[in-house]
């Protein structure tokens, strides 16, 4: 049976019914509509499905939605401020990050992490910070060049 | 493994020579002309959609009332269905509709010569994983709990799990209509005298090689959404390449008129050829949104991607070269066995292509192919990057290496030394035009500092090279016909918006930008003034679809004619306001203008106004189709194109030789596609490319066991992430082809194929030992150094 | 999409509470952590509860203290914390080493050090889907009376995959579990056996609250793992090697576990005694490698081969005494 929760999405509290064996994947895409967050196995195996806990990346299809209540959930659609990407977003679009974009949302949450806690990561750690994101388009160059770009664009090149 | 030589095989034989007359090398494209939109690193055209989860793919689409579908598949490599009953799954509460084979029992097949599959399994499965029912439920619980409510009576068959097993005069038949134990097809290609070129050669070399199968992995799983109609018509959106020909077969196997069936491809989370014919939920999903008066969705989980496959044949290869002292060939000799699975798919193509660009990069002046494609059960194979040319490529390269260190050359100057001339036709006929090898070659040897490097590292490390060769575009349609391979409308409003409609998928090779980026030139006018209606069979010109890198080139084409059309009207309305001669105007920015006074101008929206008003509302066509290019011999359909591009790759490696593990330090890739279009999205190309090469080269491999895949998952089937990927660099080589699109050709897949054998080929650099499988995984290697080191001891 | 099967949920507030509901619910109950194991069990229809019992934010699972010397963490500390933490990684760095091993990173933030520690035996024809464990006629672990790995046999030889697991065995660490006859301390050994289908000695509805490590002292351990990407993957072969050298260089104590050759976290126990009392040098590490060699017998039901995995065996424990003896890399050129 359907319960009432409350779930904050992306700055915003939302009231929405959903079984407790639901993952917070599909209460996203099924009853919440934001169908940005992608999934490739459902299983944890790849990445596509990350979103922000709390600013953490997590695998949505391993995580039960009601174990999201009370927490900070960020997903690709709150990164754009009322439709302004973000710098990261910018920078994915300069150096051609996404390919057939699928795996994009995902990487895009793991970056975004990675680039509030480390505002000027090495090449090295953004490989790591990205160890949970398959991408089958790239070969994750481009993808390690957006990163790169956009710690610039944010803080402007190390001194 | 048995020897691939001396099996006699009954086949069509052909005897050709090539044409005798040279090609003229004449190029339309000025190198040095100035683009306002070409060669730009423009953004991609949907780059907002795709960076901010407004884009939607078929599995994000919600028709309001939408149900899902579900495919029950056979546990059974092989086997006799011998009874369904699915009045259980039929009773229960949600499930709207339930269908066995039976209910659509007309057979089709991607090529017409193979018309071997049903939507769901008649008499017999043949693989596991192979569709035997489908639902329709209210959710996909009830859907999961129906399907195994399914009861399927089976009379299991001895499978045939490997080529040798199919090759068995004994074993079990697949079809029972092959002549010979499983085998599909067998085909014999010859061209010029091979006794004759063994007689002239100075030495003869003789290898075997085996490449693995593997699988292309989209990030995005199939899926398809069907939407029936009261009034008879329907609607499926897919994620498919090949909108055209899955509204051919959706047509065929539902009995219905074209006319009636709407095809949409939404934006495709990655393909790689996995996605280019009709899958079972494709066709199943309409059938069932009919029975049940509701929108049906089919997402297929990423096991059951495995299984749809399609994806590279597993070959075994048999190579035989005369050679010069310089080493250049007098006489090649190829012969190739494919596991094709259980269907024919696009597998007789994939097994002409085994053969049909081994006449390229080199000279080869006598050459004979014998290729086979063999039954077993398992998912079928098909097109993967590079469709069925990645294998001999490995052989071939491989064996080349072994032949210039033998002969004492260096291998990448034996390879400079042999090359083939643009502007020329090979013994098998495939007419070459421009070609940008040699500098594609220069370009890897400098950055890499390959002549200090190779035969000079120290044991353990190694450098290897490598050259390809692919096609952009397949010169002949998956169907016999004379019309177009592509067609693209263009329509311009009042405001001056360009709307641009062709039946292209963009699945992330970026076609849909390649459309704007072609029209915004022709035109002048500012990417953000297109508009794009691409990927729907009903509101776009047909394009067959992203396969055999021929979109850019064909498309590409299409869309520059109609184009070019509308750009000679508003240059005669644009001439006569402004009082310059046509031939004086250019368009760039928005602005038609006068070349030789640039403050003459005028407004592209109002030169489009003139238009309108001078001849009526503005819409343009313009097709492309290749010119004919195939041999008077029967298999000559597979190999020509109207443009090669060519690439050349280096990789350095370092084997760790107490583990086996090598860690790849660098490749080098240099691309010649013609011009690049947007260098980004080019590079990006090449990257992908290498990167997919790379993985098949080391460490991907698609294995069965017990009749099994061993290993449908991203967990197991090994794609490389992010900590894994080796640095690489990239070069594009511009060759400007006559008759390309602003002189491009492709970049979408051929890149893969070098990255391979270079890597086989720095592996012997380093160790001294040859590996002649993929993937070279870091138990082989450790196998194959002990043995040696056992050799050795015995030795002394 | 793969669907979890249909189960209530329930997060009780303290651990009396999660011990009560499954004393109550019993085997339709399932204790779930971060629930990066339990999901995708569940999704694969190995598991089918009908109650989940979220134990993660127990109040008794939480923390970390340090007493005389000893570091209690509780179950429910996140695997990223014990990578990234630098109390932890100052004190044992194996550890966290190890759980940075672990899978990727967004696995690592909802993963728990008690779910490792509890974490199900794998095995390449178990942890498949139901449809394909269908195909294959199931197996031992789940529905059917047969081992596909050893078909003869009478025992399951799924493989202990966890990556702290071993570390915490050689740095000799201890468990509280409570259950409902009380709290007892249990030597992180002592909660495995050599069996596929049951590898936890813990009894039904027993929870792990925490972990309890013993001070360094003078011990060094390294943790080495083995698998094909550098990412996602399990271990195919891990090797937790420690070392205690009394003053005159010499190995006073060494404690060499496996992980990913059997059923249970295996000690290495060739290598142990060879290394003893010998100084930790080219030659008592290439034997004590021998010995693991012809220790470690993995069955063939992981990825990689049983040959590679033997053959990696020995040279993580021989690369990882190397580092601690300060001996420089091998040179493996000439080997
Ligand atoms: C793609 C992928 C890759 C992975 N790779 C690795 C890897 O390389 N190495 C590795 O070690 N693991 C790996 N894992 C497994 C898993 O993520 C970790 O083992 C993790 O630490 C499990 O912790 P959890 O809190 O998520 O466990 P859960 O899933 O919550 O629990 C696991 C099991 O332990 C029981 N349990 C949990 N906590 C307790 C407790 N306190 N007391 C008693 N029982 C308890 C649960 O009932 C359940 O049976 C991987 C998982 C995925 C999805
Ligand atoms: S070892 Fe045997 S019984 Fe155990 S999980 Fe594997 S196949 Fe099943
Ligand atoms: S869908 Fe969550 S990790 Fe793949
Ligand atoms: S862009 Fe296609 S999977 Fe990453």
């Amino acid at each position: 049976m359907k319960e009432l929760f409350r779930l904050n999405v992306n700055g915003e509290d939302t009231d929405v019914a959903f079984e407790p064996y639901k993952t917070l994947l599909e209460v996203l895409r099924e009853d919440l509509d934001l169908t940005g967050t992608k999934h490739g196995c459902e299983l944890g195996e790849c990445g596509a499905c990350t979103v922000l806990l709390d600013g953490r990346p997590v695998m949505s299809c391993l995580y039960l939605a009601v174990e999201a209540q009370n927490k900070r959930i960020e997903t690709v659609e709150g990164l754009a401020d009322r439709g302004v990407p973000s710098a990261l977003q910018t920078a994915f679009a300069r150096t051609g990050g996404a390919q057939c974009g699928y795996c994009t949302p995902g990487v895009l949450m793991s970056a975004t992490a990675l680039l509030r806690e480390n505002t000027h990561p090495s090449r090295d750690e953004i490989k790591e910070a990205l160890a949970g994101n398959l991408c089958r388009c790239t070969g994750y160059i481009k993808i390690f060049d957006a990163v790169e770009l956009a710690a610039v664009e944010i803080t402007g090149p190390e001194s | 493994m048995s020897s691939e030589k001396g099996t006699p095989l009954q086949s069509e034989t052909s005897t050709f020579h090539a044409p005798s007359e040279p090609l003229a090398a004449h190029s339309s494209e000025r190198t040095t002309q100035n683009f306002s939109v070409i060669g730009k690193r423009n953004l991609k055209y949907d780059w907002h959609a795709k960076l901010t989860g407004a884009a939607k793919y078929t599995d994000d689409l919600r028709l309001p009332r939408m149900i899902y579908g579900r495919l029950l598949r056979s546990p059974h490599p092989h086997a006799r269905i011998l009874r369904i009953d699915v009045s259980r799954a039929r009773a229960m509460s949600g499930v709207f509709a339930v269908l066995t084979g039976k209910d659509l029992p007309i057979r089709y097949g991607i090529l017409p010569s193979s018309q071997d599959e049903t939507a769901m399994a008649l008499e017999k499965v043949r693989y596991v994983g192979e569709a035997v029912a489908a639902v329709a439920a209210v959710d996909e619980w009830t859907a999961e709990e129906a399907c195994n409510a399914i009861e399927v009576v089976y009379e299991p068959l001895q499978p045939v799990m490997s080529i040798d097993e199919a090759l068995d005069p004994d074993s079990e038949k697949i079809h029972d209509w092959t002549k010979h134990a499983n085998i599909q097809k067998n085909v014999l290609l010859e061209f010029g005298d091979l006794d004759e070129g063994f007689a002239e050669a100075d030495r003869v070399f003789e290898d075997e090689y085996f490449f693995e199968g593997n699988t292309h992995v989209p990030m995005e799983n199939h899926a398809a959404l069907a939407n029936w109609e009261p009034t008879g018509k329907v609607t499926v959106w897919s994620s498919t390449q090949t909108p055209h020909y899955l509204h051919r077969e959706l047509a065929r196997v539902l009995d219905l008129p074209p006319s009636r069936i709407r095809v949409i491809a939404p934006p495709v989370g990655g393909g790689f050829g996995g996605k280019s014919e009709a899958f079972s939920h494709e066709l199943v999903a309409p059938v069932l949104s009919r029975l049940s008066g509701r929108p049906v969705l089919i997402s297929l989980s990423r096991e059951e991607v495995f299984y749809c496959h399609r994806g590279r044949h597993p070959v075994r290869m048999w190579i035989r070269t005369g050679v010069k002292s310089d080493g250049t060939i007098t006489a090649l000799d190829f012969k190739s066995t494919l596991d094709g699975g259980a269907y024919g798919s696009y597998g007789i193509a994939t097994t002409y292509y085994t053969g049909a660009l081994n006449t390229l990069p080199y000279r080869v002046p006598r050459y004979r192919f014998e290729g086979r494609r063999v039954f077993t059960n398992k998912p079928p194979c098909g097109p993967k990057r590079g469709h069925g040319t990645v294998q001999p490529r490995f052989a071939i390269e491989a064996h080349l290496d072994r032949i210039a260190g033998e002969l004492g050359h260096d291998p990448a100057e034996m390879r400079k030394g042999m090359l083939v001339s643009p502007f020329s036709w090979t013994v098998n006929h495939l007419r070459v035009t421009s070609c940008g090898l040699p500098e594609a070659i220069d370009a890897v040897l400098e950055r890499s500092g390959w002549r200090e490097k190779h035969g000079h590292l120290p044991q353990g490390k190694g450098i290897g090279l490598a050259c390809s060769v692919y096609l952009s575009g397949a010169g002949l349609p998956i169907y016999w016909n004379p019309m177009p391979h592509s067609g693209a409308q263009i329509k311009i409003d009042r405001g001056g918006g360009v709307t641009v409609y062709c039946g292209t998928s963009d699945i992330g090779q970026d076609s849909d930008s390649m459309l704007a980026y072609v029209v915004a030139e022709e035109l002048g006018v500012d990417i953000g003034d297109i508009h794009l209606v691409t990927g729907d069979t009903s509101l776009a010109p047909v394009d067959l679809g992203s396969y055999s890198s021929r979109v850019t080139f064909m498309a590409g084409n299409a869309a520059r004619q109609a184009a070019s059309k509308l750009r000679a009207q508003l240059f005669q309305v644009a001439a006569a306001r402004l009082d310059v001669p046509e031939a004086r105007l250019g368009a760039a920015g928005g602005m038609i203008y006068d070349l030789e006074d640039t403050e003459r101008q005028i407004p592209f929206a109002q030169a489009a106004q003139l238009a309108e008003a001078e001849f009526g509302t503005l819409g343009e066509t313009g097709s492309y189709t290749p010119p004919k290019l195939a041999g008077p011999y029967k298999g000559s359909g597979v190999g020509p194109s109207p443009a090669y591009s060519f690439t050349c790759a280096v990789a350095e490696v370092d084997v760790d030789l107490e583990t086996g593990i090598l860690s790849i330090q660098k490749i080098w890739v240099a691309h010649d596609l013609g011009r690049a279009l947007n260098p980004v999205v080019c590079e990006g190309q090449i990257e992908g490319g290498v990167y997919m090469g790379w993985a098949e080269a080391v460490i991907e491999e698609q294995v069965f066991r017990k009749g099994l895949h061993k290993q449908p998952s991203l967990l197991e089937y090994k794609i490389p992430t992010s900590l894994d990927m080796p640095d690489v660099d990239t070069t594009i080589i511009e060759s400007i082809d006559p008759e390309g699109p602003f002189g491009a050709k492709e970049v979408g897949q051929g890149p893969l194929a070098p990255v391979i054998p270079a890597i086989a080929n720095a592996v012997y650099d380093a160790t001294g030992i040859r590996i002649d499988s993929t993937p070279i995984m870091a138990d082989k290697v450790l196998r194959a150094i002990e043995m040696r080191r056992k050799q050795h001891a015995a030795a002394v | 999409m793969l669907r979890l099967n249909r189960f209530s949920y329930v997060a009780p507030g303290d651990l009396d509470g999660a011990l009560a509901l499954m004393e109550k619910h019993g085997q339709d109950a399932m204790l779930m952590a971060g629930g990066t194991d339990l999901l995708v069990n569940i999704k694969q229809r190995l598991a089918t509860p009908a109650l989940v019992v979220g134990i993660r934010e127990l109040p008794e699972l939480q923390g970390y203290s340090l007493d005389r010397g000893w570091l209690t963490l509780g179950a429910s500390t996140r695997l990223c914390d014990i990578e990234h933490d630098p109390r932890i990684r100052m004190m044992y760095p194996a550890l966290s080493d190890a759980a940075g091993l672990i899978s990727a990173p967004q696995v690592r933030t909802v993963a728990t050090l008690g779910g490792n520690i509890c974490l199900d035996t794998r095995c390449n024809y178990y942890n498949q889907s139901q449809e394909w464990r269908r195909a294959i006629g199931f197996c031992m672990k789940k529905d059917s009376p047969i081992c596909r790995v050893a078909p003869g046999g009478d025992r399951c030889w799924a493989v202990a995959s966890a990556d702290t697991v071993p570390v915490l065995i050689s740095l000799r660490a201890e468990t509280t579990v409570v259950g409902p006859s009380g709290i007892r301390r249990v030597p992180v050994e002592s909660l495995y056996q050599d069996d596929g289908l049951v590898p936890l000695t813990l009894r039904f509805g027993e929870i792990v609250s925490s972990v309890h490590i013993p001070p360094p002292d003078t011990w060094t351990t390294e943790y080495a793992k083995f698998r094909l990407r550098q990412s996602f993957d399990f271990p195919l072969v891990g090797i937790a090697a420690s070392v205690r050298r009394d003053p005159d260089g010499n190995i006073a104590d060494a404690r060499v576990v496996m992980t990913a050759v059997a059923s249970y976290p295996e000690r290495a126990s060739g290598a142990e005694s060879v290394l003893r009392g010998k100084p930790l040098s080219e030659e008592s590490i290439t034997t004590a490698g021998h010995a693991v060699f012809r220790q470690a017998k993995p069955m063939d039901n992981t990825a990689g081969s049983i040959f590679h995995r033997k053959r990696m065996a020995r040279v993580l424990v021989e690369r990882s005494l190397r580092h601690i003896a300060g001996l420089p890399e091998r040179d493996a050129r000439t080997a």
